[in-house]
């Protein structure tokens, strides 16, 4: 996805090596390619490629990931900000 | 659960789907009565309902019954699709599988699409535990498997809903259109089926659902700049609504286009990472093309002011826009948009502010 990288070191993804057992859940449901094996266990290829969406924390069996999940969109951030109830996002598709 | 009521035409509870939804080509005799079945092929109804969503159009009333369908004629093999109760995500995933024979599940994601309901937890363990349940999916398939689309996964733990259900749960492609592929591979993805990238047709497509919630907003924006054009200035009320006015409601709608349509298109060419950036650098393009078109003397302060004015008013709304874009982007974190916010959000408000000040001051300037 040449041109469409977010912000530089600013997601709070974290993996704690010491728990991962490398069963490679997170690499199946990671939509940008965070992840990578190396060897026995998974390190992190492209922590800025991370979107924060909080799959591979709620699919790591060994709770080895964690992230501060959220959507990043505008949008809901406004509307959280202004106290509209259902700050929500558009979701267009 | 929650009490039965209606929601947008889909009935929410623990009811089953009904038979005579538009979409439903008959049924299929099920341990607890009957599931109804479909076929992969869409209708006019179906391709026109897409189209009008897109537009926004009944959008919010998209709706599918959750609960068990049929695709084709289906079996005790038969595999096991989830997906959410927006009629475009339902009909995405029959219409990608063709002659083939399967189970959808059909979770209630108050007609929201499964990843942005996975996002807001709607489209989560629990809703799917329960639907499961209420299906008796148990009676209805031997197998203990279901395909949750890989999306899905910021709202389904599959160990937690193997613990509660019994169930495993199997991540399949990002997109429908892989799902035939990733069947006949034995529930094998390849990498490119789990990447989710944002190609020109996907921008492409949310254009029309951002033009027409801005242009609610702009619609008055412009008239107001326009009636204010005849203040002032240099000739009477009515030449300089010809003049100005005419160009003030264009420039709005120009700051609108680069916003809602230039932004999203050029998004990857764009300079910067943040989206408030891109945005800038959109308006500024439409800013110029529009001063060129309506060939300010820039020689003269008069000239001058009224190009910058619109130089800033242009670029600072198409920044706020694009930037509001993050929230159909499908690579933006939340962290890095309120980074991005707390940066962009000041400089958009004074850029404007400070336009719209030149702006009037020109007309005491003619």
């Amino acid at each position: 996805m040449a041109g469409l990288t977010y912000l530089k070191d600013v997601v709070t993804l974290a993996l704690d090596e010491q728990r991962c057992t490398g069963c490679g859940m997170c690499l199946e449901v990671c939509p940008h390619e965070v992840f990578q094996m190396d060897g026995r266990t998974v390190r992190i290829r492209d922590r800025d490629a991370c979107m924060e969406c909080g799959a591979c924390s709620l699919n790591c069996p060994a709770g080895a990931l964690t992230v501060k999940a959220g959507v990043g969109c505008a949008a809901a951030v406004i509307n959280g900000m202004l106290g509209r109830k259902g700050a929500s996002c558009c979701c267009a598709e | 659960m929650a009490p039965s009521v209606g929601l947008g035409g889909a009935s929410v509870g623990s009811a089953p789907p009904r038979l005579d939804q538009p979409f439903v080509t008959g049924f299929i005799h099920g341990p607890r009565g009957k599931i109804p079945s479909v076929s992969s092929a869409l209708e006019k109804a179906d391709r026109w309902g897409t189209f009008k969503a897109r537009w926004g159009v009944g959008r919010m009333g998209y709706t599918v019954d959750p609960g068990l369908y049929g695709l084709g004629s289906p079996g005790k093999d038969s595999p096991v699709l989830v997906t959410a109760n927006y009629k475009m995500s339902f009909d995405s995933l029959r219409v990608a599988l063709p002659g083939r024979d399967a189970w959808i599940l059909v979770l209630d994601t108050r007609g929201i699409n499964v990843w942005c309901a996975a996002g807001k937890g709607t489209f989560g363990t629990i809703e799917l535990v329960g639907r499961i349940a209420q299906a008796s999916l148990r009676d209805v398939v031997t197998h203990r498997e279901l395909i949750v689309p890989q999306l899905g996964a910021p709202g389904v733990s599959a160990p937690k809903a193997r613990k509660l259900s019994g169930f495993r749960v199997r991540f399949g492609p990002v997109r429908a259109e892989d799902l035939p592929a990733y069947l006949d591979a034995g529930m094998k993805a390849s990498p490119g089926m789990r990447r989710k990238d944002f190609p020109l047709w996907d921008r492409a497509v949310l254009i029309p659902i951002e033009l027409v919630a801005v242009l609610k907003a702009a619609l008055p924006v412009a008239a107001v700049m326009f009636f204010l054009s005849g203040f002032f200035g240099r000739g009477g009320f009515v030449p300089n609504l010809v003049d100005e006015g005419v160009f003030s409601f264009a420039a709005v709608m120009g700051a609108l286009f680069a916003g809602t349509v230039l932004g999203p298109l050029l998004l990857p060419y764009l300079p910067g990472r943040a989206f408030g950036a891109r945005g800038f650098a959109a308006g500024i393009l439409a800013a110029l093309a529009l001063i060129a078109l309506k060939g300010y003397d820039t020689g003269t302060a008069y000239g001058f002011l009224r190009g910058v004015s619109w130089l800033l008013m242009i670029s600072s709304l198409s920044s706020y826009l694009v930037m509001n874009f993050t929230g159909s982007s499908t690579f933006t974190s939340l962290s890095g948009v309120k980074r991005e916010m707390r940066r962009y959000l000041p400089l958009q408000v004074a850029a404007c502010a400070s336009g719209l000040a030149l702006w009037v001051a020109a007309r005491f300037f003619a």
